[in-house]
């Protein structure tokens, strides 16, 4: 070739050029909307007077079944109200669930749900931007009288004028006991030699920022940027060390259970379901994260009413006995303690479903975050957490 | 007439195919790395041709980009040479065996790449078989662990890979003339030196088809990183993964993805020009 530009190359690159142009406009299109709804604007009629019907999105295994003789709650619900539940199992993840809603819920549109539970954080976001529906006072006297003190008062719904703790759970330590000795504190974790390399933390930014700012003496639930940037300079030192082994979701149970993981940052639900005797789960002496998945009834709900009876239904003590006997959560219903009596006597005392006030008073949650600092919390905890 | 239209005709259901299913994402992942940075899922994300976030994630993300390059890399070259082996015992010395030796290359896409993956934490595990034989002779100290560690995650990127290097490799092992390498023995080349300037130079379109076919996928691979990896092993495809969905930072996700493709790109352009020029070899 020589320094002539030929007709061939000429077209050529005329068309790329006017195909490039072309794409920059395109691109526009493929930008997304603004997601933020009016729960007052945002409604439809409740067809709940006319329609017997009630759809419910919930995680798996969290609720009891039918079993020969049994009868569960949820059969106990639709014989006692006539209402005929529609009952999918289909929220394994928070994130998950919300991207399969955001396209609906945030253009106003029905997401075909009545009532779905997610776990605090993701229905604080939910409540923020104006998807949630307020739950009428008068139609849920069970959940005002009967919910426990330590789930009253939350930054995010004081009130609890838009969700109902489905159940709750703790985010504190496990470990191993037939391969290490007893691991008391969540600083034990970050910096004991003989746990070198051996520990993993979750991947739930609130659960972990929230235990190392209690082990420095910061509140989660009201934390300043300080606060976070001295957790997060912890956070780094201890994986810079090698401390830390991984960063986990649910798999970390298996991990410990082999031995890959002598102790770990844990859910109180795994451990109790692992039924593995060699595994302890351990309040942290600097407190506990306390979280609980909540029931929300979405914007264009058909059936609120509906939805609020449920709401009230799982609020009767006894029901609430007979809900966590079977799927062993902390039961967020006061009475229900005593109720058990009938149910399962042996679960009476069991601490991970009904803890003590003094161990309930170890709890804490996290505070409620703003879309920018979701996304700027988020990335700074990315950051240490990843490469 | 109707002769002239025919190859247009033939041509449709791909181009439909790769219009919906390529150019479409395409152009949404390129939308994508120019929105407006300071938009969030929320709040809705505008394309605002904001250059800067190729600039922004190269400065925040060279690490895990330069790592997943470099993993990919050490991975395919320990595939070469073992899927070269592997590859020429099967097409020259295997004989009636095989075709049941290609069988077992491909078995183990039988079982979901998930599931082989996670089977190696069982393989590496710390109280495991193999660390507590190299621990015994001493080969590894009482702390080491192989999981958690770049070996592990290589290796997983290796056995994950390795059927993607051996196929193509014996495809064109498979076509060479043995009276070439005949010949090249009659003209008084040593073996080796037949191996050199015969077979290894024919055998070039199985390298060149073999290394792409390797390096592409693990550059861009997560799985490996995440199940066996630590936080300290992290490859670009675990950021842009963590960016899309826990931290919610479309914009920085896509210019993350447009760079590792352009990336990408570039390196097998180059690749294929010098091998196809031979100079490689």
């Amino acid at each position: 070739m020589t320094g002539r530009i030929s007709r061939r190359t000429a077209l050529t690159g005329g068309a790329g050029i006017a195909l490039g142009a072309a794409s920059l406009g395109v691109l526009p299109l493929f930008g997304t909307p603004d997601r933020q709804q009016d729960p007052a604007t945002c409604t439809t009629p409740d067809l709940s007077e006319r329609q017997a019907r009630l759809v419910v999105s919930n995680w798996p295994g969290y609720i009891d079944e039918d079993d020969d003789g049994y009868v569960s709650t949820l059969t106990d619900f639709q014989k006692r109200t006539g209402i005929d539940v529609s009952y999918t199992a289909d929220v394994n993840d928070n994130l998950e669930f919300f991207a399969k809603v955001v396209n609906q819920l945030g253009s106003c549109q029905s997401s075909k749900r009545d009532l779905f539970m997610l776990t605090d954080w993701m229905a604080a976001r939910m409540i923020q931007v104006g998807w949630i529906q307020p739950l009428d006072a008068a139609k849920v006297p069970n959940l005002h009288a009967n919910l426990i003190d330590s789930l009253r008062g939350i930054g995010w719904d004081p009130d609890r004028t838009y969700s109902a703790p489905w159940q709750s759970g703790l985010t504190g330590i496990a470990y191993n006991k037939s391969k290490v000795g007893e691991v008391r504190s969540f600083e034990e974790l970050l910096s004991r030699p003989d746990l070198k390399g051996r520990v993993s933390l979750l991947t739930e930014m609130r659960d972990t920022m929230g235990l190392i700012m209690l082990s420095q003496g910061a509140d989660p639930a009201d934390f300043d940027e300080d606060d976070w940037d001295n957790a997060l300079d912890r956070l780094r030192k201890a994986r810079n060390d090698g401390q830390i082994r991984a960063f986990t979701g649910n798999e970390y149970i298996q991990d410990l259970a082999a031995g890959n993981v002598l102790a770990c940052e844990a859910w109180s639900g795994d451990v109790a379901a692992a039924e593995d005797e060699n595994l302890v789960f351990v309040a942290p002496e600097e407190g506990q994260m306390i979280w609980s998945d909540n029931m929300l009834i979405p914007n264009l709900a058909e059936h609120q009413a509906n939805a609020e009876e449920w709401i009230n239904y799982y609020y009767d003590p006894e029901v609430a006995a007979k809900l966590a006997a079977y799927v062993w959560y902390i039961c967020p219903v006061k009475g229900a303690q005593e109720a058990m009596e009938k149910v399962d006597p042996s679960l009476v005392e069991n601490p991970l479903i009904f803890p003590t006030t003094e161990s309930l008073a170890t709890t804490h949650s996290f505070m409620a975050l703003e879309e920018f600092q979701i996304r700027a919390y988020e990335g700074d905890f990315a950051d240490v957490t990843g490469g | 007439m109707r002769g002239r239209w025919t190859g247009y005709w033939l041509i449709l259901p791909a181009a439909l195919w790769l219009g919906v299913f390529f150019v479409i994402p395409f152009y949404s992942l390129l939308a994508t790395s120019l929105y407006d940075p300071e938009g969030s899922v929320l709040t809705g994300y505008d394309v605002t041709y904001h250059v800067a976030n190729f600039v922004d994630a190269i400065e925040e993300f060279w690490r895990p980009l330069l790592r997943s390059l470099w993993y990919a890399g050490v991975a395919t070259v320990i595939c070469l040479v073992l899927g070269y082996v592997l590859a020429y015992a099967i097409a020259f010395k295997a004989g009636r065996w095989r075709t049941l030796l290609l069988v077992l290359v491909v078995a183990p896409f039988f079982t979901s790449f998930l599931i082989r993956t996670l089977s190696w934490k069982l393989i590496l595990a710390d109280d495991g078989f193999i660390v507590d034989a190299l621990q015994t002779v001493h080969l590894m100290g009482d702390d080491d662990r192989l999981l958690a560690t770049p070996v592990a995650v290589i290796a997983g990127l290796v056995y994950n890979f390795l059927p993607f290097m051996v196929l193509p490799l014996y495809a064109s092992l498979e076509k060479i003339d043995h009276r070439l390498i005949e010949a090249s023995s009659d003209l008084y080349a040593s073996p080796s030196r037949g191996f050199w300037k015969v077979t290894l130079p024919l055998s070039m379109p199985g390298v060149v088809g073999g290394t792409l076919l390797t390096f592409i996928p693990a550059a861009g691979d997560y799985i490996n990183a995440e199940l066996l990896g630590s936080p300290n092993q992290r490859m670009v495809g675990n950021v842009i993964q963590e960016l899309f969905t826990s931290t919610g930072d479309y914009a920085a996700a896509g210019a993350l993805s447009v760079i590792l493709m352009v990336i990408i790109v570039a390196l097998v352009m180059v690749y294929i020009r010098k091998a196809g020029t031979e100079e490689l070899v």
